[in-house]
């Protein structure tokens, strides 16, 4: 007689009894120490149901599956050396961006689902967590081999996770998951689970995806397909923990609520790298950072909002005023690198009358009242050979550690400046939206590492640019400074210029 | 409200990470010249306290926005200036100290008449 085959949901429910016994050994509580201190409450674990089934066997199975594709992929980018049909030499930049600042987030994913995993006492949120934090594992492998084909020919890959943990502007991302591992579970769950995979995850993904495909990265984009059911994995989870947590206890709301206004706020911050990607990086642009909040925030997060306000959740506070904002940070973040060019770990460079067209065309209340003429008095003083850095160091935000660069609400014209007195000290912040984060909390963000004061106390190789460039092993000359003149540029231009010969 | 945590005497431990002690005698000054958004941010620097302000405008403030055609414009003895969110007339002659500046304090000041690239704030 044949052995009968379980279906998936008998062979799920196989597979995981008895995964939530209680202890006897050890109390609970000491088993389970992170998951009351938050404050949140939940009186019956149990009503979080694993929406996956999804057994270890077949997820291994799954994601072998996935990986032999990818990997068949990359071997033939590599073979037909796909690295010099990519639309344009610039392209390059966004690989380095994403690389640096993204991929070190997907191994910090990683890290806090395993930590989230051990630490919620149901059984259904544990193996969910768990099978997260594999993902976010493989996603930061698949990465690094994807784009380890640009490595043997350009500059700026080759010291990403060292460059994650100690350059100035990397501290943006690398901060904003430290302070969610920092955080307890459940805060943890909202905040990478909810905000970032959840509302703010096509801004991040779509733009780097549809930006490998619009400029010929089909390696890139094998990825992006390859980590695709894994996202709506992330997402359900996303949406269940806070639906969970909500119907759990009514004194959950506040709560989180405070979680969702603070990691949307965190979450746009970190958003602006990719704004800036999308206005000013791509070679062949997708849409503009303005088209894309419009699609994925405004009309994606407020049906999402509307889901919501069934449990009495509200639309993040300060939305309205990161909506204003989405005229004005993509122009505001690549002026930063512009004139920071020589610390940064990529090439920058002044955009041309077409790309200046364009941004005029896609930012018709704003680009050329404000914008239009700042790159047009440096691209002055470029051709004057007088072309424009900024010597001095930045005043950052104690909370996004992103230069003090944005303006006031409704006032492009005047820097935004807050302020707060903690223990007889002053903190300042870039947003009414950062300022609230640290007040809630300032003993945490007290002890933020703000590159910055930390290259004056001594702590980053010396005082002087070459040092602290030495000190984040950015190689001055080639990882830095601006693309044309750059030796990317002068490989992109031989192998174009061999294919032109070819061609005759 | 109290530090939400799971550490015993968590606060005790706070290392406070941008104390004055930290900057070997000097204190974060953070300047910005308004209207003139091609400098992106205030720009900071670690200062003697005793520095003269004069000095501080000499030899810090004006090279470091020299590169902007506006700089040679400037008519400083009609510049305004706003220390900590209160507009003042700093002594030029007395120290950062003496023109009540602490650690981390932030110095903007605004250049009459001129409203950057082409009255574009830039």
């Amino acid at each position: 007689m044949t052995a009968k085959k379980l279906g998936l949901k008998q062979r799920y429910a196989h597979m995981t009894r008895g995964l939530d016994w209680e202890t006897t050994y050890q109390p609970m509580d000491k088993v389970f120490p992170y998951d009351q201190f938050e404050g949140i409450k939940i009186k019956d674990w149990s009503a979080w149901e694993d929406p996956f089934r999804l057994t270890m066997d077949a997820y291994w199975k799954f994601q072998a599956e996935k990986e032999r594709k990818l990997y068949a992929v990359l071997d033939a980018f590599a073979q037909n050396n796909g690295q010099a049909s990519v639309s344009d030499g610039r392209y390059i930049n966004t690989l380095k961006l994403f690389l640096t600042g993204v991929s070190p987030l997907e191994y910090q994913a990683h890290r806090g689902f395993a930590f989230t995993g051990r630490h919620l006492r149901g059984a259904g949120p544990r193996v969910a967590a768990q099978m997260q934090s594999l993902d976010e594992l493989r996603h930061v492998q698949t990465q690094i081999h994807t784009i380890s084909q640009y490595n043997k020919y350009f500059d700026g890959l080759s010291e990403f996770p060292h460059m994650h943990d100690r350059v100035w502007y990397l501290s943006v991302p690398k901060s904003f998951f430290d302070d969610a591992r920092a955080a307890g579970p459940f805060e943890f769950m909202i905040a990478i689970g909810f905000a970032f995979e959840y509302v703010l995850t096509n801004l991040l993904f779509v733009p780097f995806m549809s930006g490998a495909a619009y400029n010929g990265d089909m390696s890139t984009v094998t990825f992006g397909f390859s980590a695709q059911s894994d996202e709506s994995r992330h997402m359900t989870l996303g949406i269940e923990v806070i639906k969970f947590l909500l119907e759990q206890h009514p004194d959950n709301l506040p709560i989180v609520q405070k979680w969702v206004d603070k990691w949307f706020w965190r979450g746009f911050r970190v958003l602006g790298l990719v704004a800036m990607m999308m206005d000013y990086m791509l070679p062949k642009k997708v849409m503009s950072w303005k088209e894309a909040w419009e699609i994925y925030f405004t009309e994606g997060g407020g049906s999402l909002f509307q889901d919501l306000a069934r449990y009495g959740i509200k639309v993040p506070k300060y939305a309205d005023v990161a909506t204003e904002a989405a005229e004005h940070i993509s122009h505001q973040n690549w002026a930063v690198f512009y004139q920071y060019t020589h610390a940064a770990g990529f090439h920058t460079w002044m955009p041309d009358r077409e790309h200046l067209d364009w941004l005029s065309e896609k930012y018709p209340n704003t680009f050329d009242k404000y914008y239009r003429p700042r790159w047009e008095m440096w691209a002055q003083a470029e051709k004057e050979g007088k072309r424009f850095y900024n010597m001095a160091l930045p005043q950052l935000c104690q909370v996004c550690q992103i230069p003090m660069a944005y303006t006031e609400p409704g006032d492009p014209t005047t820097i935004c400046f807050r302020e707060t007195q903690f223990k007889g000290e002053t903190y300042h912040f870039c947003s009414d939206g950062c300022k609230d984060i640290f007040d809630d909390e300032p003993e945490k963000y007290a002890q933020s590492w703000l590159p910055v004061h930390q290259i004056f106390q001594g702590n980053c190789g010396g005082p002087t640019v070459p040092d602290v460039l030495n000190w984040y092993r950015m190689n001055n000359g080639a990882d830095n400074m601006d693309y044309a003149g750059s030796p990317d540029e002068k490989l992109w231009n031989e192998w174009h210029a061999k294919a032109a010969e070819a061609a005759g | 409200m109290a530090v939400l945590t799971l550490a015993p005497g968590y606060e005790s431990q706070i290392e406070y990470r941008d104390a004055e002690k930290n900057f070997h005698g000097n204190r974060l000054v953070y300047v910005h010249w308004e209207q003139h958004l091609a400098f992106c941010s205030a720009i900071a620097f670690p200062l003697p306290p005793a520095m003269p302000f004069g000095a501080f405008v000499e030899a810090v403030v004006k090279p470091h926005y020299a590169a902007h055609p506006d700089a040679e414009k400037i008519d400083w003895t009609q510049v305004v200036w706003m220390i900590d969110g209160e507009k003042k007339v700093p002594d030029f002659s007395k120290s950062l100290e003496e023109n009540g500046l602490r650690h981390k304090s932030l110095v903007r000041f605004w250049t009459p008449g001129l409203g950057g690239y082409k009255g574009s704030a830039s």
